[in-house]
């Protein structure tokens, strides 16, 4: 049982409220995960940074988070948290905690040297030393960071429909429950698509605002 | 939610007979995993390393490649999985873990990584080291095979685990259209309200996920030369799905 492969723009056309509330929730899911996400990885990541010996564990213990597939990490909180919201941004969160402590204790070990120290001869403390500091430079770095996180979680945020109904992810789903229609199928990814693009677009201009000094070095890949 | 007793039932579940014998146990589910994963790969790699290998020793078209490893992480695998399925049916005559338009969608999310790793570790190998080789007489064969391949290998191997580990994940997608795999058991479980089930299936596709990351390190440590550190490869990864340690480089 194949559905006729052919986009119906009169479909989307009717359904544009439902597609933009699919879209904005998307969005909220994601800002969501990747906020929390940087809340938690911070702390972690300047941890890691003083303390050499906590970053293998750190990462350690992150990477194994993001090793779990993303449905099975859904499935393993469900007993728990139940279909729910909160189960998706567990998940989701816990996916963007890696990338966000590595690029930021790499940003954080890129400081030169010499800056810090002279900063701390004209009297910084710590504190000081980390927010005026170590954190603008490291920015690039960081946001680098913030983007592929961003990018990723809005793909598996995608995922987050099979538990739980929102996100993009729902048009993906419904297309299979409608006998395989492609129109929903289609609008639901491409728009993913679309969003994670635009957003890895936005960013970079966010990163080019914030570091003017570093305009046109740093290329992530 | 769970009552009481909730890992002693999940323990049951794995223990249970029913699970170790006929054609929905645990040994059939996980040689469906394993061969839609596996297929997919080795399709995956037969297409990618010859073209990585060629542009990477002509060292030519960067920003495909690094317009291939971005678009490859923008693609929702889910969204891919489905489109598939709509264009080419469902083909349930076919065995469950070779349905073309799951291997297809699966195919098609390995390329990225394997391509941008190959391309990095054969592309990022120093000139001066290939002038002295063709210096020597060598081929341009023999500087990719004897030269260029040994250095990038460990690289090549961790664009191989990325692709693998990314692959085991769709496939526990892929049972929702109808595919077979330790996903079946999240899947199955979801429509009949079975947290046990969900939870068992959970476990056995996160613990396939990590050995698979786990085989391929030890793997991209055998193949690393002497006088590369572990560091140095981890630093040039280009990971698809992981990222880089990025906005150092390029």
């Amino acid at each position: 049982m194949t559905g006729a492969v052919e986009f119906d723009w009169e479909w989307v056309v009717e359904h544009l409220d439902l597609i933009g509330a699919l879209l904005l929730d998307h969005v909220i899911l994601t800002a969501l995960a990747v906020g929390i996400g940087l809340v938690i990885s911070f702390p972690l990541a300047v941890l890691a940074h003083r303390n050499r010996r906590l970053f293998p564990p750190i990462t350690w213990a992150a990477g194994i988070l993001y090793t779990i597939p993303s449905l099975a990490l859904f499935a393993l909180l469900v007993p728990f948290t139940g279909l729910t919201k909160v189960t998706a941004e567990i998940g989701l969160v816990s996916y963007t905690l890696l990338i966000l402590i590595r690029n930021i204790v790499v940003g954080l070990d890129g400081v030169p040297a010499d800056t810090k120290e002279a900063a701390r001869g004209m009297g910084y403390t710590d504190r000081q030393l980390l927010w005026r500091v170590e954190l603008p430079l490291a920015l690039p770095a960081v946001v680098a960071g913030i983007r592929i996180a961003t990018v990723t979680t809005i793909g598996l945020v995608t995922v987050t429909a099979i538990i739980t109904e929102g996100g993009l992810g729902q048009l993906i789903l419904d297309a299979l429950q409608r006998r395989l229609d492609f129109t929903r199928a289609f609008t639901g990814a491409s728009l993913s698509l679309l969003l994670a693009i635009g957003a890895d677009v936005l960013l970079i201009g966010v990163q080019r605002f914030l570091t003017p000094w570093a305009r046109g070095r740093v290329l992530a890949r | 939610m769970t009552g009481p007793g909730f890992f002693s039932r999940v323990f049951d579940w794995f223990t249970d007979p029913v699970q170790w014998s006929g054609p929905t146990s645990i040994p059939i589910r996980f040689l469906e995993h394993i061969v839609t994963s596996g297929v997919s790969v080795a399709i995956a790699a037969a297409i990618a390393l010859p073209v990585a290998m060629y542009i990477g020793h002509r060292r030519r078209f960067e920003l495909m490649v690094i317009s291939v490893a971005n678009l490859g992480r923008a693609v929702p695998s889910f969204g891919l999985l489905v489109l598939f399925v709509i264009i080419i049916g469902l083909r349930l005559t076919w065995p469950a873990s070779l349905r073309p338009s799951i291997i297809l969608a699966m195919v098609l999310l390995a390329i990225p990584p394997i391509l941008t790793n190959t391309y990095v570790g054969i592309q990022g190998v120093d000139p001066d080291l290939l002038e002295s080789s063709r210096g020597m007489g060598m081929s341009e064969t023999q500087v990719l095979r004897r030269i260029e391949l040994p250095l990038a290998a460990p690289l090549i191997v961790a664009g191989l685990r990325i692709a693998a580990v990314q692959v085991v994940a769709t496939a526990t997608l892929a049972a929702i259209v109808a595919g077979g795999g330790f996903g079946r058991y999240i899947i199955d479980g979801f429509a009949t309200s079975d947290e046990v089930k969900i939870f068992g299936g959970a476990l056995l596709v996160a613990l396939l996920a990590i050995l698979t990351e786990l085989a391929f390190g030890v793997l991209e440590r055998a193949v690393t030369p002497r006088s590369m550190s572990r560091a140095e490869v981890r630093m040039q990864t280009v990971e698809v799905r992981t990222p880089p340690v990025a906005g150092t480089g390029y």
